[in-house]
Parts: C-alpha cells; sequence; structure tokens
C-alpha cells in the first residue's frame, strides 16, 4: 500500500506523518502521534468515542482517512486545555460529575466545544440533537447536558 | 450532619481521577505505547453453536507472510472457572457456542492477522443446539458438558451431573402447600427476559508479554486483576509471582470484565512468541459476540396471600440460561435462589434456582447479578396479586416488604434497613396518588412502583486489603487493588483515607494502574462491595499508619497517645497544646526533647477486611444462620405513556430512593442513581438477537441500540435513606448495581396502569406493545 506524506496542523502544532491511503484519522492519532485521548469504541462512526475537530467541525476520526486531511486542523482533548488551564465546559465536566468511567468522555467534550462554537447558548433539545451520536453507558447524560448548559452561560467552549 | 471528626466522610468531593478524564490523560490499556516490537492478533472463532471439532489445519495460516504464530488448544488441557472449572481457553475437541475461540493468530499487523485468521481450517461435525433454558433442564436434552461430573466445582454449588443443570439451589420453608390451600388470592405467572450485553464503550482489550526468563506480563481492561491472574495461572500452570497482572482505567464494565473473557488466549499467544508484546483488541462487532452476557431467565412464579393482602406462600422454579460456560453463572442461580422472594416477608417458600447450560454465549455477571432477572416477574406478579385483592400496588408493599430483624427466605436475620421509607420517597416524588393526562389524545400515560433487595454474591470469605504509604512531604499514596471502572471507588478509597489520617483530601493519591506485582490484594471489583469491603480495608489501614504517627508523637513528646489528634495534616496535643506538622516527621520521625535519639521513621499504614461470619446454606432446604453479609434496599416508580399509534413508550419521570447504609460521597450516590435509572431503561428495550444456527445478528451499535442522549427520562429524582450496617466503614453499603434492578419491572407496571396489558417477557420493544394493542398478540389483558 502506498504511503503519504501528509502535513495536519495538530492542536495548533505542525505535524508532517507518513500514513498508508487506509490509515483512518483515529490511527494517525494514536498510533503514529502517539495521542491516545481520542478513544476508539466501534470504528464504524456509531459510538461517537473518537469524536475530534477538524477545521473546527466534529467528525469520526474512526471514518475518515488522513491523507485527505492534508493541510488541515485537527484539534483533540489534549488541545483544549491551555497552557494547564481546562476549558469552562471541562471545568463543568469535572464540577457537576459528568464522568464516570471516561472513556466516551473526550468525544464528547469535542461535540460540545463544536455545538458551543456553532451555537453559544444552546438548548437542552439542541444539545441533545448534537450528541445523539455520542454514547455513555455510565452517566444517563442527564449531568453531560447540565455541563454544556452551565458552561454556555459561563463562556462557552472558549 | 457531621459522621466524622473530619468532616470529610459525607461530603461530596470531586473524583480523583476526573481531571486525567476531561484532559485526556487517563491512560485506559489500549493507550499503553509499546513500540514497534508489539504484535497484534486474532481469534479464529466457531461458526456453529455446537459441534464437535474433527481437525485444524494451521498450515494456509502459518504461511502467510507476516504470521508469526498461530495456536490452538490442542495442548491445553486445564480450564478455568472461579465456581466451577469449566471453561478450556480455546476449545479443542468441541464447541459449545457460536464465536467461540478455536484458535489464535500472531501477526505483524491487525490487517495480516485478519486475513490469516480466515486461512485456518477447522472441520467441524455440527451437533445439536439447544437455546431456551427449560427445554435444556429437561432429562432427555442434549448434554452440552458430557464431563460435568469429572469437573472441580466450589463447595457450595450443586451441579447434575448427567443433565446440563450445572448448579441447582433449593429452598424449602414452611409448609406451602396447606399455605396455598388457605389463600384468598393466588397469582400465577412465566416471565422470561432475553440475554443482553454489558455494552461497555471501551471493548475488552489486553496485552500480553512472555519473556524468555519465564515472566508473563499481562494488560487487561480488568475490573479483576487478581480473580484474572488466579484463573489463568491454574488454567496455564503459571505460578502467580511469574504472572503479574496490570489493569489500568476500564472504559465501563458492569460486570463484563469481571473474571476472564479472552484474556488467556492473549497469554497463550503471547507463549509462542516470546519477548513481543501481543495486543488482542476486541472489536465492537466481536464485543457483542464473543464475551459474556447477562444470562436469560424463565420464572415460573406463584404467590398467595390472606384476605388481607398478607403474604403466604411462593412457589418458584428459576431456569437460568446460563450459556456454554457456566463458571460464573451457577453463583448467579445461587443468590437468585438464597434472594428468591424479592424484598418480602413470605413465611412459606418452595423454590428451585437452576443453572442450565445451553449454546448460547458465557452467561456471566452483569450489574445486579440474578437480581434483575428475577425482579422482572416477581415485581409484576406483586401487582397482579394486590390487584386481586384490590389494593394499592405501593400499600401492597408497604405492607409486605421485608424489615430489620425479620427471618428471610434463607433464614437469616435481616439485616439493618428502611425499605417502607424507600417507597414513601418514591411515591411522594412521582405524586403517586396524582392521576396524570397524557400530553395528547393519541397516548395513555401511567405509573408503576418496583422494590428490590441485593446481597453482595460472593464467596463467603471475599478479601480486601489495602496500604497507606507517606512522603516526606506528608502526602500519600493509597494502594489497593480494586477497580475504578467509573463508580469512584478510587475517590472513596481517598477520601476515607484522608479523613481517617486528618490530612487534606487532596494531598492523597491512590496508586494507579492496578498491578498485581504491586497492588494489595483485592478479591474482585464486583457486588458493589467496594465501598464497604475495601472501604472497611483502607479505613483499618488509615487507622494503623494513624496510630504509628501518634506513637510516634507521645512518645517523642512524653505524653499520651490519647491526648493527641491530627486535623489538617497537623499532630495537635489537646494537653500541652504543642502542635507538629506531618511534614517530614511522617518518613524522618521526630528527635527526642532532651535530642538524644530519634523516635518513628517511614510510616506504611496496612489493613485488611475479610468477612468472617457468612455461613453455608443446608443443600436440602437453603437454610442457614447468614446466608450473606448484608443486603441492600430500593424503590422506583415510573410515570410513562405510550403513543397508540406506534406502540412507541416514553419514559417521563423515574424517582429512585435506596438505602445506602451511610453516604460517604452523596453526590457520587446520585450519579449511581442516575446513571443506573437510565441503564434500567434501556434494559428494558435491548435484546440480543439469534438466528437459529446460534449466531448474533445484531452485533452493532445501529441493531442492538442503547439509551442515547435523546432518550432519557424528563426527570430523575433521586434520593437515598441511610439505615447502617454495623460491618460497613461508617455503616456504609454498596449500591452501584441496585440502581437498575427493578426499573424494568416498574416501567411493565407502568405499562399495565397506561394500557391495561401485561408483558410477561422483555423486551419492551414498540412492535410488540403496538402488536399488544391492537390485539394481535397474545400478553394477558
Amino acid at each position: 500500500m502506498a504511503n503519504h506524506k501528509i502535513t495536519l496542523i495538530v492542536n495548533g502544532q505542525e505535524e508532517e506523518l507518513q500514513v498508508p491511503s487506509n490509515m483512518t484519522l483515529l490511527h494517525a492519532l494514536r498510533e503514529v502521534l502517539g495521542l491516545t485521548g481520542t478513544k476508539n469504541g466501534c470504528e464504524a462512526g456509531e459510538c461517537g468515542a473518537c469524536t475530534v475537530l477538524v477545521d473546527g467541525e466534529p467528525v469520526n476520526s474512526c471514518l475518515t482517512l488522513a491523507v485527505e486531511l492534508d493541510g488541515r486542523e485537527v484539534t483533540t482533548v489534549e488541545g483544549l486545555a491551555e497552557n494547564g488551564k481546562i476549558t469552562p465546559l471541562q471545568e463543568k465536566f469535572v464540577e457537576l460529575n459528568a464522568v464516570q468511567c471516561g472513556y466516551c468522555t473526550p468525544g464528547m467534550l469535542m461535540a460540545a466545544t463544536a455545538l458551543l462554537r456553532r451555537n453559544p447558548k444552546p438548548t437542552e433539545e439542541d444539545i441533545q440533537k448534537a450528541l445523539v451520536g455520542n454514547l455513555c453507558r455510565c452517566t444517563g447524560y442527564q449531568r453531560i447536558i447540565d455541563a454544556i448548559t452551565e458552561a454556555s452561560r459561563n463562556g462557552g467552549a472558549q | 450532619m457531621k459522621i466524622s471528626e473530619s468532616g470529610l466522610v459525607g461530603k461530596s468531593v470531586l473524583r480523583t481521577d476526573v481531571l486525567d478524564k476531561v484532559t485526556g490523560c487517563a491512560v485506559f490499556v489500549d493507550d499503553i505505547q509499546f513500540g514497534p516490537n508489539l504484535l497484534h492478533s486474532r481469534l479464529v472463532r466457531s461458526p456453529h453453536a455446537h459441534a464437535l471439532i474433527k481437525s485444524i489445519n494451521t498450515e494456509k495460516a502459518e504461511a502467510l507472510p507476516g504470521v508469526r504464530a498461530v495456536v490452538t488448544g490442542k495442548d491445553l488441557t486445564a480450564k478455568m472457572g472461579l465456581y466451577l472449572i469449566d471453561r478450556p481457553i480455546f476449545a479443542s475437541d468441541r464447541v459449545r457456542v457460536f464465536g467461540e475461540p478455536v484458535a489464535g493468530v500472531v501477526a505483524t499487523s491487525e490487517k495480516v492477522a485478519v486475513d490469516a485468521a480466515s486461512l485456518v481450517e477447522v472441520e467441524y461435525e455440527v451437533l445439536p443446539a439447544i437455546y431456551d433454558p427449560v427445554e435444556a433442564a429437561q432429562p432427555d436434552a442434549p448434554l452440552i458438558h458430557p464431563d460435568l461430573g469429572e469437573y472441580s466445582v466450589a463447595n457450595f454449588i450443586f451441579p447434575v451431573p448427567g443433565t446440563n443443570i450445572s448448579e441447582q439451589f433449593k429452598i424449602r420453608k414452611g409448609d406451602v402447600e396447606a399455605a396455598f390451600a388457605d389463600c384468598a388470592a393466588v397469582a400465577e405467572g412465566r416471565f422470561s427476559l432475553p440475554p443482553i450485553e454489558h455494552v461497555p464503550i471501551e471493548t475488552h482489550t489486553s496485552v500480553a508479554l512472555s519473556e524468555n526468563n519465564g515472566q508473563v506480563t499481562l494488560w487487561a481492561s480488568s475490573q479483576s486483576p487478581f480473580a484474572m491472574r488466579d484463573m489463568i495461572a491454574q488454567g496455564l500452570g503459571i505460578p502467580h509471582n511469574k504472572l503479574r497482572v496490570i489493569a489500568p482505567f476500564v472504559g465501563g464494565g458492569f460486570g463484563g470484565k469481571a473474571g476472564v473473557t479472552m484474556e488467556a488466549c492473549a497469554v497463550v499467544m503471547a507463549q509462542a512468541v516470546p519477548g513481543h508484546p501481543v495486543k488482542l483488541r476486541l472489536t465492537r462487532e466481536e464485543e457483542f459476540v464473543g464475551t459474556s452476557i447477562r444470562q436469560t431467565l424463565v420464572s415460573d412464579i406463584k404467590v398467595g396471600c390472606d384476605q388481607d393482602g398478607v403474604l403466604q406462600a411462593m412457589e418458584l422454579t428459576y431456569y437460568f440460561g446460563g450459556g456454554a460456560y457456566n463458571d460464573y453463572g451457577v453463583n448467579i442461580a445461587r443468590a437468585a435462589g438464597y434472594s428468591c422472594t424479592g424484598p418480602y416477608d413470605v413465611p412459606n417458600v418452595k423454590a428451585d434456582s437452576l443453572c442450565v447450560y445451553t449454546n448460547h454465549p458465557v452467561g456471566s455477571a452483569m450489574r445486579g447479578f440474578g437480581m434483575p432477572e428475577i425482579h422482572w416477574g416477581l415485581e409484576q406478579i406483586m401487582d397482579q396479586l394486590a390487584e386481586e385483592v384490590d389494593m394499592d400496588p405501593a400499600e401492597f408493599r408497604t405492607l409486605n416488604c421485608v424489615r430489620t430483624g425479620d427471618e428471610i427466605v434463607s433464614g437469616m436475620k435481616m439485616t439493618p434497613i428502611d425499605l417502607e421509607a424507600c417507597i414513601d420517597k418514591v411515591k411522594e416524588a412521582i405524586q403517586w396518588d396524582k392521576k396524570e393526562k397524557p400530553t395528547s389524545p393519541n397516548k395513555k400515560r401511567g405509573k408503576g412502583i418496583a422494590i428490590m433487595w441485593k446481597a453482595p454474591a460472593m464467596p463467603p470469605n471475599p478479601g480486601s486489603a489495602a496500604v497507606v504509604r507517606f512522603n516526606e512531604d506528608a502526602t500519600l499514596q493509597v494502594e489497593i487493588g480494586g477497580q475504578e471502572i467509573g463508580q469512584g471507588a478510587f475517590t472513596v478509597a481517598a477520601q476515607i483515607a484522608a479523613d481517617v489520617l486528618g490530612v487534606p483530601y487532596q494531598d492523597v493519591t491512590v496508586s494507579t494502574p492496578l498491578d498485581t506485582k504491586y497492588s494489595p490484594y483485592e478479591w474482585q471489583t464486583v457486588a458493589s462491595r467496594l465501598t464497604w469491603s475495601m472501604g472497611n480495608a483502607v479505613k483499618a489501614a488509615a487507622e494503623d499508619a494513624r496510630s504509628q504517627i501518634l506513637e510516634t508523637v507521645a512518645d517523642a513528646w512524653d505524653e499520651d497517645v490519647k491526648d493527641l489528634t491530627i486535623k489538617d495534616g497537623i499532630v495537635i496535643s489537646f494537653k500541652s497544646e504543642r502542635e507538629q506538622p506531618l511534614d517530614k516527621m511522617v518518613v524522618y520521625g521526630l528527635p527526642n526533647d532532651n535530642f538524644e535519639g530519634w523516635k518513628g521513621g517511614p510510616v506504611v499504614g496496612r489493613g485488611h477486611f475479610m468477612p468472617t461470619y457468612v455461613t453455608n446454606l443446608d443443600p436440602e432446604t437453603g437454610q442457614g444462620t447468614r446466608a450473606v453479609v448484608h443486603y441492600t434496599v430500593g424503590a422506583q416508580a415510573v410515570d410513562l405513556e405510550v403513543d397508540l399509534e406506534t406502540g412507541h413508550l416514553e419514559v417521563l419521570n423515574i424517582a429512585s430512593v435506596y438505602d445506602v447504609g451511610r453516604a460517604i460521597n452523596p453526590d457520587l450516590i446520585m450519579t449511581q442513581i442516575e446513571g443506573g435509572a437510565v441503564h434500567g431503561m434501556s434494559s428494558a428495550y435491548e435484546a440480543l438477537k439469534f438466528n437459529e444456527k446460534g449466531e448474533v445478528i445484531n452485533p452493532s451499535f445501529v441493531d442492538y441500540r442503547i439509551a442515547t442522549i435523546a432518550d432519557i427520562p424528563r426527570k430523575i429524582h433521586g434520593d437515598y435513606v441511610e439505615t447502617p450496617i454495623d460491618d460497613g466503614p461508617w455503616g456504609a453499603r454498596g449500591v452501584g448495581e441496585h440502581v437498575m434492578v427493578q426499573t424494568a419491572p416498574a416501567i411493565a407496571n407502568a405499562l399495565y396502569d397506561a394500557v391495561g396489558i401485561r408483558f410477561s417477557d422483555l423486551p419492551l420493544s414498540a412492535d410488540k406493545i403496538y402488536l399488544a394493542l391492537e390485539g394481535k398478540i397474545n400478553q394477558k389483558g
């Protein structure tokens, strides 16, 4: 299989990497760049655990080929906090115990970050629509909704 | 109310692991980097539910470039198990379930491993398969384990050799026949549940490394690294000190990552390629097809009461479909047996709780361990009986529910609880007496209630150990073997240690990942037992460390320990009003007052806990003085509506209240109550489906739906009451599993209230409800 040299701007940092044609963004992040915060839950675009932002939009990284993203900006959960300071959204996830096992959490945070950037004051229904593809088996979701709602009152994803 | 001196116990401190989990720092097995030496693997799985293996040819697979090894079970004679040693690592002579591993391929990439797995040629002779536990329990049923009589088994499990019955638990209490003859009302029914999956978002993942020095290391997504080490060591003949299990964070367990799933296969594959770590990561499809399930249950229930509604007699037969291997399932049937009545005071009981081999996936622990299964029927039949005597279902439960000190079905005295208070609280929260209007004319609305009990289901003597180890600056590590699977176990451990030691909570770190080489022993992270059992051990370890500190100070100051305490990390004397910060002294000790010599040294506290008071039960009557350590009880009420045009059911409100003994961390209890209510609701709609070959036909999130963020109730009214027990830390007991036990029957009871149709079989799918509404399928009206 052919290898391709591509450039990705990952969490603000320019990264040059060699990827085979069939390598998904999920595997490029986890195995080539060692960014394992993005989780592999189904590799079929059904659970949302691998959600990252590409040019600010949420995508299932398990369904996206890395080679197609040459030159694009990718944000993962590792890129949310800046200089050791977590975002208001992350703070609300912490404060409201919107996390249990934590495996869905990175995907939830990325989907919610994209939502708050697009819609700074989402209703509960907006949140449900935006995160319907992000599965969680532990929390029962309400605290995730509450964390996003409260974060939106506190300056959102910024 | 301040429960402890520092006030930390009873406070909703933040989780110890939450910052790791929101920043992507939390490490799960698949996140560990092993470098270029890592090899990948794939299991070859049986395409038949029941067959003899005639031959396995691995030549073509071995010849594929990139393949490093192909392993089979032909040289592995030992079996694995916890209670009944019945399970091979790779099937070698017979497969008993679709998807059972028969070989494993190790290769340089996952793709090569997948390709090579398809080249392994296995010749089978197909045998008749059997899926229904009632049929499988019959004397003429085809035998799934002809050698059952030769398996080793725990002394409290009673298989019936020559049948498919792997466990038969009996209750014979009072005179059931005479009692039924005197009953004013009797209700009877058969209820059933399909197999369901745990569905953790992290699939089972393990990496095994066998080195030429004889050391084997296994990194595994495991709820129970010690039990995993014990079972694999036993199955492969490895000494415990040569098998090291490392278990980082677990991405959801729910019982599915207890015991051993496929981790022993990874070890066998690693042994074929010494020096190379071998990763075995289940795909989502394999997670549905090749891991354990919540076993099926068919329950026959007959219950009677007098004219005042007071329960008099119960007759029960439970047929648990334990699947192909019952190394865990036998204890589920046993637990269902000694708790067979549900949380009720019934003087006359005859019950048989059977675990039966079938050719379905392995039945194993799943949140509730037999209790969701039995309560599904029990909690509906109680409504039926209440209706017979014209009583309100909530009032009927208050009248008959078990109370502290009652002699319960197993003959033991009920440990302290207040179930009545739980019932009262859910009635109030759901506005039980108020009839609500449906939200539109094509809908009907109803309310239902259900109560539950559950004891930790374990061997009589599962132990917990803990160590508390100070650093120079008086921060400290708490070392435990109990796992963090989302429930908050690490937080509770840190909280207990900080409270006892009088140090700030943020100064406590829990040593992770769990590692059988360094972590103190813990039996398993199951049975909602950690807050209670591990909590006792951590408390004892912290008390030990505290004594060491206070004795050192007392000695150095020539004071009495009784006059000293520790507050905010400072030892204070009430008598002399002297103060000594813990900083440095917890490692370097203290100089004597006369500057001649020193006292103390590095502080390391140890503690353990093991229940010593559980007794065996009479095999013929199921009676004994103490079947279990204690029970946790609770009540749920549901308010729902049904769309008459589609059969779609929407749960609008759930009230959920449990007696937790003592709330160590109130908000973590609420997270269990809320998450459990949604898990319980989701479980009412879930079913793993099979074709006639025994193949799972819905192994994906599209076809096996779990509750999404759009499916949740509008409101979950969670609450708890506190009736302390005498053997838990500050009186605390577990609540992690209980929170979903009775949700499905509460929904079914509300559905009956709404539409007057009783659904005795799960799942409560919209098509089933619609057809029943149209009178097209036969459910009890």
